[in-house]
């Protein structure tokens, strides 16, 4: 064991006092105990330290010692990522179970990336060419889906010296050698350290002017949200926030996904693992897997760790994003990381605010939030970080601190509904209280990309189902019959809306994604539907005619029977409608 | 040698502090003689320099700082695990009280156990019929699964709970099944009624048993479950048992944590419980499941009942966070007689999804569902509109869910305590009150599964 001057005075739960002398820094990580437990400082006064620790604590005893590693909690960004599932703290999980079974042991100092693993790199650099942070140096496939490219640092720059031949590297050989004008030398590699809690640099911030394309119809239609941009999922247990995650890790038009399962269930993060691996890439057709990066840091597993899990996985986001990749990252739940928080904050005897969370709170959650942006990267190219929260209020309540502070930060904010959750109608989205900002900045992208009719059509269902809940308040008083024959019909045509558009089976092989163009001709149907509806009923024709057709059944089943790579059976549903409208008109004439 | 200390320094609470203190590591087990020869235990729950704070099992009564010494054993709090212990009734701390004598241990381990790496764990598919058809039809358990019961004072849990481990049966019959029960905080008539429903079912040579009575120490309430799982995690991962867990009350448990957080004078949270409630539940519940290449399996049904039968309370809230969904029981329901009272509503299995259908239960089985909650749901809609306008004023639809409504608690629901259900009798069951409705108002099933087990009319022999 490495000897050194910091002992351990004292323990308490995840809390353990150094003491030894004044040479620790702030945010420094820290090798604590026999055991050798990863920690980070987090408060320095005096000659004393104290150290959140990354592990369970058991064992620790005063008078073992601490070894100070040198800098801050780090994670090493290279080749390898993609594919892998890591612990809050970047640990790869996978060869934690080869050393310690079934069950985590503690003290394994696992770096995140396989050493020994050979990735075939092309150099992009030759001796005698000047670079400058950002420049390409050296790219290997790290899957069938995305090329790794390594960048120089923002912020070096120099003349190359040296490079490596092309071929088989690992991610500790040295690749490339430069000298700057002062003539220090640096060293490139396949991988680097970045230490997590810093927002990894860029040249400018670009407008979120097109969006992150779910194929899920509530959200691209009605809540749609921009590369680049951020949104919450709050939602009370089992009104289906996980559920709605895993559809849009799944179906989202990113180049690659982190998903960070942070205080949530571990069977959940076997789901998305084994799920991955099979489910293939609507575009590519290669396994999801192959542009998915996990972090599971589950609830049973130390708390600290998953206070750092938003900031690792954040870290890798920004990694690609710098690449030139589109990412999106999923933090499920960004509850338990506010609720990590306000665990160690607790221990640290800090003044708590509202609801027991630390004043902080807020201003963490600002950190995190504002790490999400469409960028141009130092290189010259554009890539974005979308970042979708779930947020598990207490007891479904949207007026605590969590889900407040959250809505200061987030542009989109789909809010989940227990009572739709209960009728089993899913996403369990609510229209009437989510919604997002940047439906206005996005619309010249679906106008000149899906069609000008886009943005009016989805304005006119907005429209039809806020005066169904209007009228829903009148017929839960007197029931519907005695509404007149239009507010009928508004009612009816907003069921076909919610049942036949609104509500998506992530089960059925065809819904569980809906491409753009049909959501369009979707929308197109129903409204087809309600404008003809509407002239027989101005003409007193009453609605229960029309209904008796089946037509507005007919419209609630099309999502099922049109698959996304038909459109033309949509034509079979226009001649459905006009018959039917044209059947009713016809009785009523003869009449 | 033995070290003792001789003295203490503090007394609060169950809570005792010791002065000049050395080389004690943190959550070592101590042991405290008094005078007189009594022995008790205690636990290190926080170091300062050389100050120590013990937490006691056994409460402090009788305690004072001169007449106790203290031994520290080196070792963290374990419990002795071996095969034997099926058939055999331990206290709250993992001590047999049956009076057979101690247990030869295999082995010892933590009670605190270690988190299962998540890439080690089986996702959890194949289901457990319970031969209830609320739980069956609409809320599958699923081996591996924790699943809790919501319910309040005074419902029928303990029924409940008994009629899933009497009847509980796996796919595959020839695997060895086991139970441990947990009492936590609880009344001995509770405990004694558990007992003689095992033995009613010639379960009791298959049960393990933790009792932790409602006038026993909190302290050993918190170490309750945890010895519990870990003789669970033992029986399953080390001998290949498929083992369900009862544990009951969840309440007791949680205000046995929130007592001795206050006692500590920690920061309280939400309802005066500690901020790191969840984290605590969650280091229980998450210990259920399934590892790869093992053959065992543990699987939870927590009982809880809700404080004013208010689903928000913390800890019916972040139980729901944590486990896979939950089964709510309902007062009105109780109150109309209905048993097993589950309200559908707001129940959920969330392995359900992965556990159901073609080839585990039946084809048909996820569109059934689904239908089934989307109807029942619409039932509350009818019902609230007839207290209003009068059920001759409704509809011909909304009189046709009312019907629905009713015949489905009293055919589907409601079930005697030995009526043991297969899944195909509960399946056709919810088809034929589904026939109640017109074909046009089913719109969660295709057209061809309509058309496989859609009789029109088919309700009118169960009127």
């Amino acid at each position: 064991m490495i000897e050194s001057n910091y002992i351990i005075h004292g323990v308490n739960g995840p809390v353990v006092t150094v003491v030894g002398g004044r040479g620790l820094a702030m945010h420094e990580m820290v090798q604590v105990g026999t055991l050798g437990l990863t920690g980070e400082v987090v408060r320095v006064e005096g000659g004393t330290a104290v150290v959140q620790v990354y592990e369970d604590t058991t064992g620790l005893a005063p008078g073992q010692s601490v070894v100070p590693t040198g800098g801050p909690l780090c994670v090493e960004l290279g080749p390898g990522l993609l594919t892998n599932i890591f612990d809050g703290i970047a640990r790869p999980l996978r060869v934690i179970e080869e050393k310690s079974g079934p069950f985590i042991s503690r003290g394994l100092n696992l770096p995140a990336l396989d050493q020994e693993r050979q990735w075939n790199v092309t150099l992009a650099v030759r001796p005698g060419d000047a670079v400058q942070g950002g420049a390409l140096y050296a790219s290997c496939p790290e899957t069938t889906l995305i090329t790794h490219r390594c960048l120089v640092p923002a912020g070096l720059s120099g003349t190359v010296t040296w490079t490596a031949e092309n071929g088989p590297h690992t991610v500790k050989d040295p690749l490339v050698k430069l000298t700057d004008a002062r003539g220090r030398e640096s060293v490139l590699k396949l991988a680097c350290l970045w230490p997590v809690r810093r927002a990894r640099t860029f040249a400018s911030r670009l407008p979120a002017d097109r969006p992150l394309v779910t194929g899920q119809r509530v959200i691209d239609t009605l809540f749609p949200i921009a590369k680049g941009g951020a949104a919450a999922i709050p939602g009370p247990f089992g009104a289906g926030k996980t559920m709605t995650q895993h559809q849009l890790a799944k179906w989202s038009d990113a180049d690659i996904i982190v998903y960070l399962g942070c205080g949530e269930r571990g069977n959940e993060m076997t789901q998305v693992v084994d799920e991955f691996s099979q489910l293939l890439d609507p575009k590519s057709q290669q396994p999801l897997m192959n542009r998915t990066i996990l972090i599971a840091n589950t609830s049973n597993m130390p708390v600290a760790a998953r206070e750092a899990s938003v900031y690792t996985g954040m870290t890798m986001a920004e990694y690609y994003r710098d690449m030139g990749y589109h990412v999106a990252l999923m933090a499920d739940s960004t509850s338990r990381w506010a609720e990590a928080l306000r665990e160690i904050s607790g221990r640290l005897e800090e003044m708590p605010a509202e609801e027991g969370f630390p004043a902080y709170l807020s201003s963490r959650l600002a950190e995190f939030y504002e790490r999400a942006g469409y960028v141009k990267t130092w290189e010259g190219k554009e890539g974005s970080v979308t970042v979708i929260g779930a947020v598990s209020p207490q007891g479904g309540d949207f007026s605590e601190p969590v889900t407040q502070n959250t809505k200061r930060y987030v542009r989109a904010f789909w809010g989940l509904d227990r009572a739709l959750a209960y009728a089993r109608h899913f996403p369990s989205i609510n229209w009437m209280t989510s919604y997002s900002e940047y439906a206005d900045e996005l619309r010249p992208w679906y106008d000149k990309n899906v069609g000008p009719e886009f943005v009016p059509c989805r304005q006119r269902i907005v429209l039809l189902l806020h005066e169904e809940s209007k009228l829903m308040e009148i017929v839960k008083l007197i029931g519907s019959d005695v509404l007149p024959e239009d507010q009928k019909l508004t009612i009816e045509i907003a069921r076909t809306i919610r049942v036949g558009f609104l509500q998506q089976n992530a089960y059925h092989a065809v819904d569980t994604y809906v491409p753009l163009s049909k959501q369009l001709r979707m929308m197109q149907l129903i409204l087809r539907l309600y404008d003809g509806a509407k002239a027989q009923i101005e003409r007193t024709i009453p609605l229960s005619q029309l209904t008796a057709t089946g037509i507005f059944q007919e419209l609630t089943r099309m999502k099922y029977e049109v698959p996304n790579d038909q459109p033309e059976k949509f034509a079979g549903y226009e001649q459905k409608i006009d018959a039917a409208l044209e059947t009713v008109r016809a009785a009523n004439q003869e009449r | 040698m033995r070290l003792e200390y001789i003295g203490l320094s503090e007394l609060s609470g169950s809570l005792i502090a010791l002065e000049g203190v050395k080389g004690v590591s943190y959550d070592e087990l101590a042991e405290i003689t008094l005078e007189g020869g009594e022995r008790r235990y205690g636990r290190v729950i926080l170091i300062d320099g050389d100050r120590v704070v013990l937490q006691t099992f056994e409460g402090t009564e009788g305690i004072s700082l001169k007449n106790a010494n203290t031994h520290f054993t080196g070792r963290p709090m374990d419990i002795a695990l071996s095969r034997e212990m099926l058939g055999r009734v331990f206290d709250g701390a993992g001590r047999p009280i049956d009076g057979l004598g101690e247990l030869f241990p295999d082995e010892r381990r933590n009670i605190n156990g270690s988190a299962i790496n998540p890439v080690s764990r089986q996702y959890p598919q194949s289901c457990i019929y319970t031969g209830i058809s609320a739980i069956d039809g609409t809320a599958t358990l699923i081996r591996g699964q924790k699943l809790p019961i919501f319910s309040g004072a005074g419902m029928k849990h303990n029924e409940l709970a008994a009629q899933i481990v009497r009847q509980a049966k796996v796919a595959d019959q020839d695997s060895d099944f086991a139970i441990v029960f947990a009492a936590m905080g609880i009344k001995n008539d509770t405990a004694d009624f558990f007992r003689r429903s095992f033995e009613a079912a010639g379960a009791l040579q298959r049960v393990v048993m933790f009792l932790n009575m409602a006038s026993d120490p909190i302290i050993e309430r918190i170490l309750t479950p945890r010895c519990a799982l870990t003789a669970a995690e033992y029986l399953a991962f080390s001998h290949g048992y498929h083992v369900l867990v009862v544990m009951t009350d969840m309440t007791a448990y949680c205000e046995a944590v929130r007592e001795f957080s206050s006692s500590k004078g920690e920061i309280p949270s939400r309802k005066g419980f500690p901020a790191y409630l969840y984290s605590d539940l969650a280091s229980l519940y998450e210990r259920a499941g399934m590892i790869r290449g093992r053959p065992g399996s543990v699987t939870q049904v927590p009982i809880l009942t809700m404080p004013g039968d208010d689903i928000t309370h913390p800890i019916p809230d972040l139980t729901g966070y944590i486990t896979e969904g939950q089964i709510v029981l309902n007062r009105d329901l109780e109150n109309q007689g209905i048993y097993p009272p589950i309200d559908i509503l707001s129940s959920l299995s969330r392995l359900m999804k992965d556990g159901i259908g073609e080839g585990f239960t039946r084809a048909d089985h996820p569109a059934l569902s689904n239908q089934l909650f989307a109807a029942y749901s619409k039932v509350r809609d009818a019902r609230s509109l007839a207290a209003v306008i009068g059920e001759d004023e409704l509809s011909e639809t909304d009189r046709q869910y009312l019907r629905f409504g009713k015949l489905f608690e009293d055919r589907f629901l409601t079930q005697g305590d030995l009526d043991n259900r297969s899944i195909g009798e509960t399946l056709d069951l919810g088809w034929k009150l589904l026939s109640i409705l017109p074909r046009s108002e089913l719109d969660r099933v295709d057209d061809k599964t309509i058309a496989e087990h859609y009789v029109e009319n088919s309700w009118k022999d169960l009127a």
